[in-house]
């Protein structure tokens, strides 16, 4: 195998065997992988519980070899995340892994008194701004002006407030020690969350508190564009309302 | 087995029994009438070994205690009436997965806010309701301060035993009442290995497991098995205590601190020379139904008292099979219209007067 191949193969963890359920132009797929090589240069995997919520992203960690996981229902994640994370104590990693219909909408709580509980789980956050499973419909996170299902005529503040920027509110709580966003949609911006995934589980491992890694991602159908067209809609539509980069990078606070 | 002996109220018993099981973990949130048990886990936990959390509401608890559970060790979550309610979509996870759980409802009165005073207006709730999904969670009545300590142990064992959620139905008579409590851990025998606990792969030489409620493949088998598993709680599970049977023409039946309240009218009525006896399920889910309709056979007729509009009630004359006619006192007898108003033995020694005369 050439050096460049090398470079470029699935991490080992990877599951390639497994069919994706993506669909075309989905970004989740290269999101679990970098997963699978945060994990793998961690060597963290034997270690970790992923706790999943429910959405396109519930069976992450069947595309991950060795590891453990657990599909938490809507919203949950971060409150049975907590469970184990107590039961096993510091010498595991639990983390999390869930949408932006889930995390930032109907788990909002759960997240939220996680972080101020202190408590020292991870916690991935896939934001594509809508609810891809359900069918594209309006979630916290959809853009203003965005078309869905449940906002036939677009987005607007009045009818559905905000974009909610998880990232930057996660980044104001003690409890929370790391809190970035990022994407996948280009080598350099994969290679960024990669490292933002490793910082992750590192403060996880310190014991340092909660930390958050919000990565972007393109959902075609949910934006009504051409699988070909979901990078464009990352760098033209998401980035400019969801700025890029590290919000907190901290010590344990106590 | 050393045995200590000390004044405590239901509550505190719900504690002491569940640290006796070896219960290392409590989740919960603030709600009257059962604050006295997250204060006393808050308190006595740290000092065996164990972690309390206070969570930001009962969803939050149900699933915590979801997550702690599917490790493999004993923890435990209370909560009253309208946090119980919070709580169904995470019995309704524990039942799809089929997870241990033991969890306890320090029954409020009425919906809504309802009231803060004792009620036992939760029974259909607890005992025909775990979600959505239909399934049955086994469900334990406690009528005293030592019966809340020893079946929150049962509840531990039966719902290792069975993969099942365990309810203990307190109320706020019981569980702020106190009375002599004696501690000591029961051993009900070997409970299975916990080859389903998520431990981490590396704890299991890279087997690994993934637990998830959704079940695109084994959905009709999955019914199969719990219905095989809750034919077998029905056949061998089953718990309740009678008084005064031997010779009883009129057969109460009551559950829960009610059941206190309809001895004393029972032992007054004897007095006067009614020959009243009294069947009290432990169990209410599994209904002890064979049991009931025995002693209902002897007598004849029936009384069913509940601290509610008439719940159980029903249970009975399905138990009963029309074989004997059933009168009902409850929610309506209380001497005071409101929420305070308690259930005496009056109203029932009058109506086991009428019945007689």
């Amino acid at each position: 195998m050439s050096e460049k191949k090398k470079k470029h193969a699935n991490p080992s963890l990877f599951n390639t065997m497994m069919t994706p359920h993506f669909c075309p132009g989905c970004h989740y797929g290269i999101i679990i992988r970098c997963l699978a090589e945060a994990l793998e240069k961690t060597e963290a995997v034997g270690d970790t519980i992923l706790v999943t919520g429910i959405g396109c992203s519930m069976v992450s960690a069947h595309y991950i070899k060795n590891l453990e996981g657990m599909v938490a229902l809507h919203g949950r994640a971060p409150a049975v995340a907590t469970g184990i994370k107590r039961s096993l104590g510091r010498d595991k990693i639990v983390m999390t892994m869930t949408g932006d219909g889930d995390l930032s909408s109907i788990g909002i709580a759960e997240i939220v008194a996680a972080a101020n509980r202190f408590e020292k789980i991870t916690s991935i956050f896939l934001n594509n701004s809508n609810f891809g499973t359900t069918g594209g419909q309006m979630a916290p996170t959809s853009l203003i002006g965005q078309v869905t299902p449940t906002s036939p005529e677009g987005r607007t503040a009045d009818h559905g407030g905000f974009p909610i920027h998880m990232a930057e509110l996660m980044a104001q709580f003690k409890g929370v020690v790391y809190s970035f966003r990022g994407t996948v949609h280009t080598h350099k911006n994969y290679n960024r969350t990669l490292k933002a995934i490793v910082t992750a589980i590192e403060k996880q491992r310190e014991d340092a508190g909660l930390s958050f890694v919000e990565i972007l991602a393109a959902c075609p159908p949910g934006h009504h564009v051409k699988p070909k067209d979901g990078l464009d809609l990352v760098t033209d539509k998401l980035i400019p309302e969801f700025e890029l980069g590290e919000f907190k990078n901290a010590d344990r606070p106590v | 087995m050393s045995v200590e002996r000390i004044i405590s109220t239901g509550n505190d018993a719900i504690g002491h029994g569940a640290i006796a099981a070896g219960c290392k973990f409590f989740c919960g949130y603030p709600i009257t009438p059962q604050n006295e048990i997250p204060a006393f886990f808050a308190r006595e936990l740290p000092k065996a070994g164990g972690i309390f959390v206070q969570t930001e509401s009962e969803i939050s608890s149900v699933n915590m205690l979801l997550g702690w559970n599917c490790t493999g060790q004993r923890g435990i979550t209370s909560t009253s009436s309208p946090g119980f309610s919070l709580m169904q979509e995470g019995i309704s996870v524990l039942h799809a997965l089929q997870l241990p759980a033991v969890i306890v409802n320090v029954q409020r009165g009425g919906p809504g806010s309802g009231s803060i005073s004792t009620a036992q207006t939760d029974y259909n709730f607890a005992v025909k309701s775990a979600g959505h999904g239909g399934m049955k969670s086994i469900v334990l009545a406690p009528w005293s301060v030592q019966e809340c300590h020893d079946l929150v142990q049962l509840a531990y064992y039966l719902s290792e035993k069975y993969r099942i959620v365990a309810i203990v139905l307190s109320d706020a008579t019981v569980g702020q009442g106190a009375e002599l409590l004696e501690i000591k851990t029961i051993d009900f025998g070997e409970l299975p290995n916990k080859t389903w606990a998520l431990r981490t792969s590396g704890e299991k030489k890279g087997l690994r497991l993934i637990m998830d409620s959704y079940m695109p493949f084994n959905y009709t088998p999955y019914f199969s098995v719990i219905k095989k598993k809750f034919d077998k709680i029905e056949a061998e599970e089953v718990r309740f205590e009678t008084r005064y049977l031997e010779d009883a023409e009129l057969l109460v039946i009551s559950w829960g601190s009610t059941a206190r309240t309809c001895l004393e009218a029972i032992e007054e009525a004897r007095s006067e020379g009614i020959k009243a006896g009294l069947f009290r399920p432990i169990t209410l889910s599994p209904f002890p139904k064979e049991a009931m309709r025995a002693a209902a056979e002897k007598a004849k007729q029936v009384l069913v008292v509940e601290d509610n509009q008439g719940q159980m009630l029903y249970d009975v004359e399905w138990a009963l099979a029309g074989s004997r006619p059933v009168s009902f006192v409850g929610i309506d007898k209380r001497d005071l219209p409101s929420g305070m108003g308690l259930l005496y033995p009056k109203p029932i020694l009058e109506e086991m007067r009428r019945m007689m005369s």
